[in-house]
């Protein structure tokens, strides 16, 4: 027998393998308590309109939000990091080592019940959207900073120091030429960073969501108790990749494009 | 009109500018050529202070650019610098290329900055290319749009750091043609180089620096005529005759 043919035996062997794992975990399933659990058409159908108009759109509008304040936040950290003024440097480093390193969902918890401790009397605007900002934010700036400070750091020095042959000061410079190219290699792992947002917008729980607060994971828990059935789950689930794959896509396109 | 006096810079404890003085007067070409490694490029980025001298003078234009109160960016935007590598801005167009820094920071309106640019582009024959991309050019292209991108600034001298250095042999005569013409209007010129023949023809003037000093400084017919010092010979015998006389 030849290598190839060989290889090709081999390989034959274990799509044989494969599909026979299939078949049996398939044919001992129980699908008719299985479909009546878990694809329930009658429970998906009850979703519906909230689960789009509320939950979906919740999950949205604090993934956008905290988006955006990660990323305004981010920049700023990444030039502090590349800054030449040492205390400027040591806080990003700081900054970013420690919320890289704590759970995203400790950092909710510390937004909506430790500032309020701390600041008594006092309120972060916007509510749950406006702890959600700062708390998800918060952390997604930490990862945004050192995915700009590459970025940054791969426009060539040579822009830098034509610009400032120009004339411009250092922020101009950074603003009008390096920035803008800096954003631009850093689209795809930026994208990135949107889907991870999206999933990590599931811990607003722990702010203590209410009806019109409610985002898709909390959504659909809460379908799943009230049901007992785990079709909730499962359409919420769905509801998530239809975010979460396009983004994916887009990432990946923009990589092979740059 | 700049002005050099007793110029040092080192890397750490590395001399690579061992005490420079030089006067380059308006509307003269000083062409600085010699081994790489030399010290050249350091010293014309010392000119626009893109690197901090170690110690010494440099005055531009009565300006002194090496005291600590010297505003940077104003006297840079005096001069005109051309990179080796051309450092075109390449998320703009040939044409936005030449006209930020003239609206960032000379705040010229945006007609009477394209139109400046435009004046320029034309000037190094690229008028038609103004809608382009950077990476659509070829590199003399890229650099001739280099050349108009700093003249769009009105500079009162020009730095030029090895223009030619990156480009294809049957690119560098554009190039030169552009920097030949300049010179020829009364350009105050510092041109770091290996083109012998743009030094010879073009230049009013000719520095041979080795290992950190201008070992010599005379015109173009003397330096390449009869050299004084055996460094400069050695030299020359070596770029003008590679085959001959090996490194």
């Amino acid at each position: 027998m030849t290598q190839t043919q060989k290889r090709r035996m081999a390989r034959t062997g274990q799509y044989v393998l494969a599909a026979a794992v299939v078949l049996v975990v398939a044919g001992v399933a129980d699908w008719p308590t299985i479909t009546e659990n878990f694809l329930n058409a009658e429970i998906a159908r009850g979703l519906f309109p909230d689960i789009i108009t509320v939950a979906l759109r919740n999950t949205i509008v604090y993934t956008v939000l905290a988006f955006a304040f990660g990323i305004v936040l981010g920049v700023v950290l990444a030039l502090m990091r590349l800054s030449s003024v040492g205390p400027y440097r040591w806080f990003a480093a700081g900054y970013i080592e420690l919320f890289r390193g704590l759970p995203a969902m400790l950092v909710l918890f510390m937004v909506g019940y430790g500032i309020p401790i701390a600041f008594p009397g006092r309120e972060i605007p916007g509510g749950v959207y406006g702890q959600v900002a700062l708390g998800l934010g918060i952390v997604s700036s930490a990862y945004i900073a050192e995915t700009m400070r590459a970025g940054i750091q791969a426009v060539p020095k040579g822009q830098y120091e034509a610009a400032r042959t120009l004339g411009m000061s250092h922020t101009r410079a950074m603003l009008s030429i390096v920035l803008p190219q800096a954003f631009r290699l850093v689209v795809p792992p930026l994208t990135n960073e949107v889907v991870m947002l999206t999933k990590d917008s599931s811990l607003v729980f722990v702010l203590g969501t209410t009806a019109i607060t409610t985002e898709l994971a909390k959504f659909a828990r809460d379908g799943l108790n009230s049901s007992a059935n785990a079709t909730p789950l499962v359409v919420g689930g769905m509801l998530y990749l239809v975010i979460t794959l396009p983004l994916s896509y887009l990432a990946r396109r923009l990589e092979h494009k740059s | 009109m700049i002005r050099i006096e007793g110029l040092h810079k080192s890397y750490g404890d590395r001399p690579v500018l061992k005490g420079i003085d030089l006067e380059v007067p308006t509307g003269e070409v000083a062409c600085v050529i010699g081994p790489s490694g030399s010290g050249k490029s350091t010293l014309l980025r010392c000119v626009n202070l893109l690197e901090t001298p170690t110690s010494g003078r440099i005055t531009i234009n009565d300006a002194e650019i090496t005291s600590p109160d010297c505003d940077l960016d104003a006297v840079r935007r005096r001069i005109g610098m051309v990179f080796q590598q051309f450092n075109l801005f390449g998320h703009l167009s040939v044409l936005d290329n030449c006209v930020i820094a003239q609206r960032r920071v000379l705040g010229r309106t945006r007609p009477e900055a394209e139109r400046i640019a435009r004046e320029n582009l034309a000037r190094v024959g690229l008028a038609d290319r103004a809608t382009a991309r950077p990476a659509q050019l070829s590199g003399g292209q890229q650099q001739r749009v280099a050349i108009a991108r700093a003249l769009s600034m009105d500079p009162e001298l020009m730095l030029f750091d090895e223009p030619t250095s990156a480009l294809d042999p049957e690119l560098v005569g554009e190039v030169l043609a552009v920097m030949r013409e300049l010179a020829a209007e009364g350009m105050t010129m510092l041109v770091v180089t290996h083109e012998m023949g743009f030094a010879r023809e073009v230049a009013s003037r000719v520095l041979f620096m080795d290992d950190g000093v201008v070992v010599e400084d005379g015109p173009p017919a003397q330096i390449f005529g009869t050299p004084k010092e055996a460094r400069t010979r050695t030299f020359l015998q070596r770029v003008l005759d590679p085959i001959h006389h090996p490194a």
